[in-house]
């Protein structure tokens, strides 16, 4: 079972949205949220579904995984969808008659509560799709990147992202490890699945225990092999493959404002 | 008896990562038979073990044990664990106890057993693998890497399992260590007319000094289900699919092909010792 998780769900392939930047690829995504939270007209919201049926089309990830990201979510997008429908004071489209009270819906309520539930898919896809298209590694790369300017703060930027790839890079590793001792230990009779919590939580000491000294064991021999290697950490360390900005990455920024432009003229311009 | 009937297992089926571990493997296990599974890494061996066990559950195919099926809906796999004892690659990896005993006790307490016949098992299961009384009351963590291999065989046998499973015991061992545990297969399969041992190796020779009968396994398929000199006959076949024969039938082997006059076949370093032995002592001038 531990077997099938994949942090981030990185879907290898060659896209231009595969081969972008990173850095620049967060720093899109987060413009791209951004940008959502602008848009009030359904007009704009129609271009906007337009643009990113055409970043899905771009990044050759199939919709079925895209919308199996959207499955998790799902509750939370229907819990705010009936807190906005009914908590909203407004003009009364119909009401719902309940004993002594009666529960009013009304228009802005609507509104609102479809916008939200438009805004927070939106949201949902664009940063499922920076995840999709972007591997782990890469991903610290443009945290990397993004963080070096706040260097001279005293922010440890090389030290997070190196943080940030082991522990990425252990994931696995720990999932494979704790699959492992869980099938040991049924193979040995142990029972995770009846009782009351207090005698499942007293279940799963033979899976942390051996847990934790695997992960503390690794961590010493990691930490002997990189110092074996002479890694001393800090800002001279250069990559085995370095990424930079490419005509692929203006190209994108270009598209991107052409974008934010056409959006602003639905938006503010258009007397619709 | 230990059968499976033509089993197969994927893992993570429709994903972009699916892959088949095992395609059809059919196979018979006699009662007090000790084989030795042996393929390439990948070849299928660890996932074939698992589902034995029941710790996975086969794509399709059936595995029966003693006629019973354990792939069938509603199975006891609880009955099954307790009937097939698996012992992991590193074990030790597993023990989680404060002392010795209490670890070797986890199985047989799970069973549900009385404190009277635990006792007995873990200190029968822990005399069988060569731990003494004072080693059961220490912290697992402060035995020496040998002794905790030990400690946590020991946890399975004093399941009582009908059939012992172990893959790679011997692995990350110096070679004493390996033939402390190589030795305590070979006791067990002794002492228990009609336990099925069943291990996982890597090494011919381990394989030569041991088992019976062999499983060759290579790319999700059973090569080979023979005695273990029946195998080495095929000596070709396996390196084909990257396995390799005993270094000491490669040197006899070749001692021969130089004309000295040594029986086929010899794949153990003891047999090898004997047979030059009786050349020399015979005296014909070839040695």
């Amino acid at each position: 079972m531990f077997k099938d998780i994949t942090i981030g769900q990185y879907i290898p392939g060659s896209s231009p949205l595969h081969k972008m930047y990173p850095a620049l690829k967060i720093i899109l995504t987060i413009a791209y949220i951004v940008v959502l939270f602008f848009l009030h007209k359904p007009l704009s919201y129609a271009a906007f579904f337009v643009f990113t049926a055409a970043l899905i089309l771009i990044s050759g990830v199939s919709v079925k995984i895209i919308l199996k990201g959207i499955r998790p979510m799902l509750w939370i997008l229907i819990f705010t969808a009936l807190i906005n429908l009914f908590m909203t004071q407004g003009e009364t489209v119909f009401s719902i008659p309940l004993w002594a009270f009666s529960i009013n819906i009304s228009r802005e309520g609507i509104v609102l509560a479809a916008t939200m539930t438009v805004r927070l898919l939106f949201l949902i896809v664009g940063a499922s799709l920076l995840t999709l298209t972007t591997s782990p590694l890469q991903l610290t790369d443009g945290i990397e990147k993004l963080l070096k300017p706040l260097r001279p703060l005293k922010v440890p930027s090389y030290e997070i992202a190196m943080m940030m790839t082991i522990a990425i890079r252990f994931i696995p590793t720990l999932a494979e490890e704790t699959d492992k001792i869980i099938k040991a230990q049924t193979a040995r009779g142990a029972d995770f699945e009846t009782g009351n919590i207090l005698r499942r939580a007293k279940a799963m000491v033979p899976i942390l225990v051996p847990l934790f000294v695997s992960a503390f064991r690794r961590a010493d021999e990691l930490a002997t092999a990189m110092e074996a290697r002479c890694y001393n950490g800090g800002g001279k360390r250069t990559r085995m493959k370095e990424t930079r900005m490419k005509k692929l990455d203006a190209a994108a920024i270009a598209v991107f404002l052409l974008c934010c432009g056409i959006l602003a003229v639905l938006e503010y311009a258009l007397k619709i | 008896m230990i059968k499976t009937e033509n089993v197969s297992y994927v893992y993570q089926p429709s994903t972009p990562f699916e892959s088949a571990a095992l395609k059809g493997a059919s196979l018979e296990i006699e009662d007090g038979s000790l084989t030795a599974v042996i393929g390439h890494t990948g070849s299928g061996k660890s996932t074939l073990i698992q589902l034995m066990c029941a710790l996975l559950k086969p794509t399709s195919g059936r595995i029966l044990i003693d006629g019973e099926d354990i792939t069938a809906k509603g199975a006891d796999l609880r009955a099954v664990h307790r009937k097939v004892g698996l012992v992991f690659q590193y074990p030790e990896h597993q023990l989680f106890e404060d002392t010795v005993y209490k670890d070797i006790a986890f199985g047989p307490k799970n069973m549900g057993l009385d404190e009277k016949e635990i006792d007995e098992r873990v200190r029968e299961s822990a005399r069988v693998v060569g731990l003494k009384e004072k080693h059961l009351d220490r912290s697992p963590f402060d035995l020496s890497g040998g002794q905790k291999r030990r400690a946590a065989i020991a946890g399975v046998l004093a399941m009582n399992p009908k059939v012992l499973i172990l893959d790679e015991p011997t692995a990350g061992l110096d070679p004493k260590g390996r033939d402390d545990i190589l030795g305590i297969i070979k006791t067990l399969h002794k002492m228990r007319s009609d336990m099925i041992i069943i291990f996982v190796s890597h090494s011919m020779e381990d394989v030569a000094k041991t088992a019976e009968n062999v499983i060759v396994m290579n790319d999700g398929g059973v090569e080979m289900h023979c005695s273990v000199a029946e195998a080495f006959t095929h000596a070709e076949r396996l390196q084909e699919i990257g396995l390799n024969v005993p270094q000491i039938t490669l040197l006899t082997d070749r001692l021969r092909s130089a004309g000295i006059k040594l029986p086929e076949h010899i794949y153990t370093v003891d047999y090898a010792a004997k047979a030059i032995a009786g050349l020399v002592k015979g005296g014909d001038g070839d040695v």
